[in-house]
């Protein structure tokens, strides 16, 4: 079979270009929505820039050196982009990588001793506890509760500037037992609003993640008559569409009229999306944001043990101005056994992570910073790593 | 071939004293360095192969094995994919369905399609126009699926709305183009079999396009001859001469529409319902359920993934070991054996 020609060098190189450029251009004209939303995949390469000078006298290098390989939680990888490029640029002989590979993958890569810490959305289960002690010598993996952020109701009904649901409505809506946007459920809670008589398209993630965890977590606490599942990373409601990643749920609820998602504040911000207002009780419908986010976790217990910060959130919150669903990520380590050879550098590198200075730049990004008096207990526990 | 004379003849004039050919042809054999590598070499590259096949098999059955023992629910018949909970309940049911559908669809769209493609290219077209119109399908086979999947998300899915309530309107009455909520957002099974059809056609067609280059001209020639038009000679001697081509093209195909994963994970509004509306937003395939999953997976919940795959690894297995079929059985008749 004669499959090449001569000439055929010059002609695929002309059609390439030719391709090439059209993709170029078309991806320019339909993708700034999520190609800007800092998607947990593309962002190690687009995020930073934010904030060009680190305020490098506050970044305390210790005495560490060397590679720190870290990996786990998507949620918090634009965080840790930011952190990781402020403090290598202070401290030239520590190199951090931090791979969002989910949660899951983060801690299993953890305990089989792969990495200096994991990201991870949810607490250590007691097995994961168990298998932990194999790679801390004399001790076990903790929790340090280290980035919030609240998860955003988006929605996209033309017309409808302002919506106000509370959880007992969010929870038939993502159940389907509410199915039109102008239920009367609906209705009463927005008085003057002109909802229109169109389909509700609920969006939920189709993949496992911390983010759905957490937001069934937050109506089974708060709606658990209408919310009739056990909650968990797989999203278990039937009816409704699913959408992989908060990136895609972001683009799909921006170019669905009626439908309505859960992402990430970020993803609703950078996709310039409209948030539902959420009836908690409070004085007033509460608005998301970082600092209504940070008024959730300072309401949120300690639950962990030890030098385990696990926290426990208060999604029944009624405080003023508090975003309930809200998602606390954290770093696992060990409280004792960490390899001495990362155990410097991985010290330096989460006291800068829980430093005031390192939280506030969390609130440009989407995210909450942690309350003072958390991350105080979080600082004492970096204190004590052994 | 009808060079049988003339391959025949030869072997009296290449070594040079003939006085020695007897011995001549005994050494060479065991002087050529050369031939005894490639014998080697080719040979090891073919028992490689296998052994990388049973390796990958192997390793499916034994993870999958470990999943399978502990599941809660029937593993061919159950349609949620549920690893996380205690006890777990996970079936293969959605996924199987959605992964053949989505996949014939995808055949029955690009298999005309592409076929159109590779005579136009072949026998219609002028010379200009043919080479870059093969070349621009040959680029189309390497755009990185991802690619395909933003672009069918973020523009085929919005764009299909159209078509989805036409097809709503009047064909309801087929029962599968019926939409149960019309308007909604087409991420649906018939989508995606769009999409895997625009896959596969660069495939099909390049593959299609050399067996049909292949064709001896005296065929086509001699059908000329007896006053056939162009489309009785493309009929009478380019199909049948081609069709265990094009047979193989489509298999290479159909394996790659079975298989895909990042276009139909990021295009598909997955779900654990079975349901023959292909216009609804609902099922899965067995390698978008492995994407969907993996990531935050436990141990356990991998080893169930893995016995998706092993599903996905039979049916391909199958598949092909049809098409093999067909294409021993059909080959007395084409006129490729002549």
């Amino acid at each position: 079979m004669k499959l090449l020609r001569k000439n055929g060098l010059r002609a695929t190189a002309l059609g390439a270009l030719a391709v090439s450029s059209a993709l170029v251009l078309t991806a320019c004209g339909s993708d700034d929505n999520s190609s800007g939303s800092g998607s947990s995949s593309a962002s190690a390469s687009s995020a930073g820039g934010s904030s060009p000078a680190a305020a490098a006298g506050s970044i305390d290098c210790g005495k560490g050196s060397g590679n720190l390989l870290a990996s786990g939680s998507t949620a918090q990888q634009n965080a840790m982009d930011q952190w990781v490029k402020d403090f290598t640029a202070a401290c030239k002989n520590i190199q951090i990588n931090y791979k969002g590979i989910g949660s899951g993958a983060g801690v299993q890569q953890f305990v089989q001793g792969q990495t200096a810490f994991a990201g991870s959305d949810s607490p250590l289960k007691p097995e994961e506890i168990a298998s932990s002690k194999k790679v801390c010598s004399g001790g076990q993996g903790i929790d340090l509760p280290m980035v919030g952020g609240p998860i955003a109701l988006v929605y996209n009904v033309p017309g409808v500037d302002n919506l106000t649901l509370d959880a007992s409505t969010t929870a038939k809506i993502f159940n389907s037992k509410i199915t039109k946007w102008n239920d009367p459920a609906i209705a009463k809670l927005n008085p003057g609003a002109k909802l229109p008589a169109t389909a509700i398209q609920p969006f939920h993630r189709s993949d496992e993640s911390g983010t759905t965890d957490n937001f069934t977590k937050y109506l089974i606490a708060a709606a658990k008559s209408d919310w009739p599942y056990s909650g968990g990373k797989a999203w278990q409601a039937k009816g409704g569409q699913s959408a992989q990643g908060s990136a895609n749920v972001a683009s799909q609820v921006k170019q669905t009229a009626g439908s309505i998602g859960y992402a990430e504040l970020s993803y609703a911000t950078s996709g310039q999306l409209p948030t539902v207002q959420l009836n908690t009780g409070a004085s007033a419908p509460v608005k998301v944001s970082s600092e209504a986010a940070s008024k959730a976790i300072a309401d949120a217990k300690v639950v962990g043990t030890g030098g385990d910060l696990a926290l426990s959130l208060n999604y029944t919150t009624k405080a003023d101005g508090a975003w309930p669903i809200t998602l606390v990520t954290s770093e696992i380590v060990c409280d004792k056994g960490n390899k001495a050879a990362t155990l410097d550098a991985t010290k330096s590198f989460l006291n800068y992570m829980a430093s005031a200075d390192a939280q506030q730049k969390l609130t440009a990004q989407g995210y909450a910073p942690l309350p003072d008096a958390i991350a105080g207990q979080v600082r004492t526990a970096i204190g004590s790593l052994s | 071939m009808d060079t049988t004379q003339t391959a025949e003849a030869p072997p009296p004039s290449p070594p040079q004293p003939p006085a020695d050919l007897d011995q001549g042809v005994q050494q060479r054999p065991v002087l050529r360095v050369g031939d005894r590598l490639f014998l080697a070499f080719s040979g090891g590259s073919g028992i490689l192969l296998l052994v990388v096949m049973a390796a990958i098999a192997g390793f499916l059955t034994y993870r999958a094995v470990n999943a399978i023992s502990q599941d809660h629910g029937n593993f061919l018949t159950t349609f949620e994919w549920n690893t996380g909970v205690t006890p777990p309940v996970f079936g293969i049911a959605v996924l199987a369905f959605g992964t053949i559908v989505s996949s014939i669809i995808a055949m029955a769209i690009a298999v005309p399609v592409s076929i159109g493609i590779a005579l136009f290219i072949t026998h219609y077209a002028h010379r200009r126009v043919a080479s870059p119109l093969a070349y621009l399908v040959d680029l189309l086979a390497a755009v990185p699926s991802i690619v395909y999947g933003l672009w069918g998300a973020l523009f085929l899915v919005p764009h299909m709305n159209g078509l989805d309530l036409w097809l709503d309107k009047y064909f309801g009455w087929t029962y599968i183009f019926d939409q149960s909520a019309p308007g909604s957002a087409a991420r649906s099974l018939f989508t995606v079999s769009i999409l895997l059809a625009i896959m596969i056609i660069p495939i099909i067609t390049n593959v299609s396009r050399e067996v049909f280059r292949q064709v001896p001209r005296m065929h086509e020639e001699a059908a000329l001859a007896l006053g056939a038009t162009r489309w009785e000679v493309i009929r009478l001697s380019v199909l049948p001469f081609a069709r265990s081509g094009i047979i193989s093209a489509s298999m290479l195909g159909l394996g790659r529409a079975l298989g895909e994963t990042m276009a139909v994970a990021t295009v598909l509004s997955s779900s654990s319902v079975l349901s023959l509306h292909l216009l609804d937003p609902q099922g899965g395939t067995f390698a978008q359920n492995i994407a969907a999953h993996f990531g935050e997976a436990t141990d356990f919940g991998r080893d169930a993934l893995i016995a998706g795959g092993l599903v996905l690894f039979v049916i391909t297995l199958i598949v092909n070991g049809a098409a093999r079929l067909i294409i021993a059985r059909r080959k007395e008749y084409s006129g490729a054996s002549a």
